[in-house]
């Protein structure tokens, strides 16, 4: 029982970044656009996460840092792909390759100043540790499954629920889910396409860069080592999108089974069956590859992408 | 008495995209509780026009006058702002969302509204014009004429009293017609200015009070409809009188040539697009096809064409069935498809080459392996474009470049100089002014003549009247009668676009 609660927490501590990633292109998908930038933003809030709280050692202004950086890359790709209507597919991927390349660049000018890996204060870790509320998180068995988690799995839980009330519940929402599935339609009710692009590829934008600040400061314990910190998380969440059917209320279930994939590696013990630990790593990608081809079969006119995904709206055009 | 006050006034509008002078120097006038019709051929700027009231567009010149005040539109939220609502040609509307979810959508909520009360809303302004909707529905479960209600809702609760409708009937049977006209009186008879745009003369006579007429940008005349008739309107319109009647030659009756029995055909979404499809054409003959849009219409083309699975049942041409068949092969045995789709260019030509080598997508096959003889191709070309005076620079042109009609006569050209013995063409004469039609029409009369069987799709009840021997009416994929043309009516046709059976069968002889 004990083994299989410990499984449940790995999985949604695993889960997390995914979460915010996902909720993060999920406001982005919804409004038309798709950014395949996803892993260069995460990589952003990592490093902004990371060398925020590394200085300030602030918690709150690290993540605000991270949601920053990663909304000016979105602002980025938001002004090509929206005001110079450039081709969403070339620019979302250049956007990671950007964000992975200067992340990198600003990660080992930080190790060169520290003389070594840079690690983040032991105080900070233990404001990112594990919840002890008080009475609650004491419960057997459902304290540990509800009530121990870091603050930022809270956070996440909060932005994805937020975000579907946003999405469906407001008539905000409604305008972006309008522009999304057909723009011009959008425009010709005098919803303001431009704005609601903008607002939310920015807003999704720094959501998914929390997520990599989650992978810094979190998974990776607070020291910086910048050969995989995203690790292609920012890959899974583009699935992931479309396995929840671009609904952020879904998506907290959806990203915490692929966390468990993740952590599947620890929890199956080598003498049972001994499987290499590279096969593990591998399972998310096929579970990606086989949800992408269990979802392409699936035909349904709410829980597909938006119609007006991917391409770029022009007023004028005749 | 002092100066009128009109709804809306135009003045000296101006509009150009690139070199193209879409209107030039129009003006036009609407008052509250009027029905203006705005007419004039394709390609004439009413759309444009309109989508400047509407905010799409902004004028390069003129001014806009609302209520008195000199405005500027630059946006569709100016326009509501403004009271203006624009009914597209093409609905603005999102397939996914409800019908209420289209209505609210872009405006301010005054309060916090639940779903039932933004219902009894729109219940509410429903019964006021006669409307009826189910406020929950899915757009994409709606009819065309829903859809249109829909719309129509939409600017209503924006609070709109000018009402522009772009081409409204275009998709609708005779009886929607006539509920949407019942609609636009009681809007009238509530004081709002409404201009409905359209090309249809008999529409203009029966809803308008005044007409304003556009030729090529200019407007050209405003008259009161009372003092007018088609005639008149159409010389206004064209610019000269024009012989309204299509000729209909008397032709013997040759030997059936393409049969279908029992034919059914699943569409993309695997719902059945054609269910039990039974007739027969004969050479010499044309046999229309009528029926509200995507009414299995396209699926049938395809079938014909070898470009769609056949479910069940068989199509016999010349006795042979052609299950099995690839297109090639169906081509090779005398069957040519034209089929027009709304955008004019989806099917058939490719639009980023030019006429001669559009001509040789169908007939790079023959001649020597490997290389491209290009003269026969060429020499089609010249012919095809001196016989059906094409307008186009020289046949380099891609015929991207060419308008509308040049591209519908390339098409249908090449189709019929490869002597097919039946010949299918859909939407001919789409989006044509007055004189392409009559040429497209002569050209297929002219086939008629030398005994193809022609099956031809149309949308213009009068056309499919006038210019075919037997009228076939799909709806929802069936077919719901075949009528002699010269003994039906405009109503009959209409109900039966409408789902309702012919009684007492005719015209079939199998």
């Amino acid at each position: 029982m004990t083994n299989v609660i410990n499984f449940i927490v790995a999985a949604v501590l695993s889960g997390t970044p995914l979460l915010f990633a996902t909720t993060g292109e999920i406001l982005t998908q919804r409004s038309g656009n798709l950014n395949l930038g996803v892993e260069g933003m995460m990589w952003l809030g990592a490093f902004a996460g990371f060398y925020t709280a590394y200085k300030t050692e602030n918690p709150v202004l690290a993540v605000l840092a991270a949601f920053g950086l990663a909304a000016f890359g979105a602002l980025i790709y938001a002004f090509l792909t929206v005001t110079m209507k450039a081709n969403q597919n070339v620019t979302g991927l250049t956007l990671t390759t950007f964000g992975i390349g200067l992340s990198l660049v600003m990660g080992y000018a930080m190790i060169d100043s520290a003389g070594g890996a840079p690690k983040v204060s032991s105080e900070l870790r233990a404001s990112l540790a594990p919840a002890d509320i008080p009475f609650l998180s004491d419960i057997p068995y459902v304290g540990k499954l509800l009530f121990q988690y870091n603050p930022l799995v809270y956070l996440g839980i909060a932005v994805a629920a937020l975000s579907a009330v946003y999405l469906y519940r407001t008539r905000t929402g409604l305008n972006v889910r309008a522009v999304g599935e057909n723009p011009s339609s959008a425009d010709a009710a005098g919803i303001n396409v431009t704005a609601a692009k903008y607002i939310n590829i920015l807003i999704g934008g720094g959501i998914c860069g929390i997520g990599g600040a989650y992978m810094s400061l979190v998974t990776a314990n607070g020291s910086w080592q910048p050969a995989g910190i995203v690790n292609g998380n920012g890959w899974i969440a583009v699935a992931l999108v479309i396995f929840v059917s671009w609904n952020p209320a879904k998506a907290i279930l959806g990203s915490f089974i692929f966390g468990a994939f993740n952590s599947l590696t620890n929890y199956i013990p080598a003498s049972v069956v001994e499987i290499p630990k590279a096969f593990y790593q591998m399972l998310p990608f096929v579970l990606t590859t086989v949800v992408l081809i269990i979802t392409s079969i699936r035909k349904s006119r709410e829980n597909s992408q938006p119609a007006g995904c991917g391409i770029n709206y022009f007023r004028e055009e005749r | 008495m002092a100066d009128e006050i009109f709804a809306i006034e135009l003045k000296g509008i101006t509009k150009t995209f690139g070199s193209v002078v879409a209107n030039d120097n129009i003006h036009l006038t609407v008052k509250h509780g009027e029905i203006l019709a705005l007419l004039g051929e394709n390609g004439s700027g009413k759309t444009t026009l309109m989508n400047m009231l509407s905010g799409i567009y902004h004028p390069d010149g003129g001014s806009i006058t609302v209520r008195g005040n000199e405005v500027f539109i630059n946006s569709p939220k100016d326009a509501f702002a403004l009271g203006i609502g624009m009914i597209h040609q093409h609905f603005k509307l999102v397939d996914v969302l409800s019908a209420s979810e289209n209505i609210v959508m872009g405006t301010r909520a005054q309060k916090r509204q639940g779903k039932a009360a933004l219902s009894a809303e729109i219940t509410e302004i429903s019964r006021k014009f006669g409307l009826q909707i189910d406020p929950g529905k899915k757009i994409y479960n709606m009819s065309v004429s829903e859809k249109q209600t829909v719309e129509i809702l939409k600017v209503l609760y924006r609070g709109a009293d000018i009402l522009i409708l772009d081409e409204p009937t275009a998709v609708l049977t005779p009886q929607e017609t006539e509920k949407l006209f019942s609609i636009l009186r009681r809007m009238k008879a509530e004081g709002c200015a409404v201009i409905i745009i359209t090309h249809k003369l008999n529409e203009v006579l029966a809803i308008s009070d005044r007409v304003t007429i556009l030729r090529k940008g200019k407007s050209v005349g405003t008259v009161a409809t009372v003092e007018t008739d088609a005639k008149k309107l159409t010389e206004l319109m064209v610019g000269r009188p024009v012989e309204l009647l299509i000729d209909r030659p008397d032709t013997s009756k040759a030997p059936s040539l393409l049969e279908v029995v029992h034919l059914t055909v699943k569409n993309e979404e695997g719902y059945d697009a054609l269910r039990d499809v039974a007739f027969d054409l004969a050479g010499g003959e044309i046999l229309g096809v009528a029926g509200v849009a995507g009414s299995g219409q396209k699926e049938l083309c395809e079938a014909i064409a070898g470009l769609a699975k056949i479910e069940k049942g068989a199509i016999l041409f010349n006795k042979e069935s052609i299950a099995g068949k690839t297109p090639a092969e169906i081509i090779k045995s005398g069957i040519s498809m034209s089929f027009i789709p709304e955008d004019r260019l989806g099917m058939g030509l490719v639009a980023s080459m030019d006429i001669t080598h559009n001509m040789l997508l169908k007939s790079y096959k023959t001649g020597k392996p490997f290389i491209l003889d290009r003269k026969p191709a060429r020499a089609l070309a010249e012919h095809l474009v001196k016989r059906l005076a094409i307008n186009t620079p020289d046949i380099g042109t891609p015929v991207r470049q060419l308008s509308g009609g040049n591209v519908q006569k390339v098409l249908l050209g090449r189709e019929i100089e490869s002597n097919p013995s039946l010949l299918i063409t859909a939407y001919p004469v789409r989006g044509l002014d007055i004189n392409s039609s009559y040429t497209i029409y002569d050209l297929l009369n002219e086939q008629k003549r030398k005994g193809v069987g022609i099956l031809f799709i149309g949308e213009d009840l009068d056309v499919l009247l006038e210019l075919c021997d037997r009228i076939m009416v799909l709806c929802h994929g069936e077919v719901t009668g075949i009528v002699e043309a010269k003994k039906a009516t405009k109503e009959q046709i209409g109900l039966m676009m409408a789902g309702e059976r012919q009684r007492g069968e005719v015209g079939n002889s199998a």
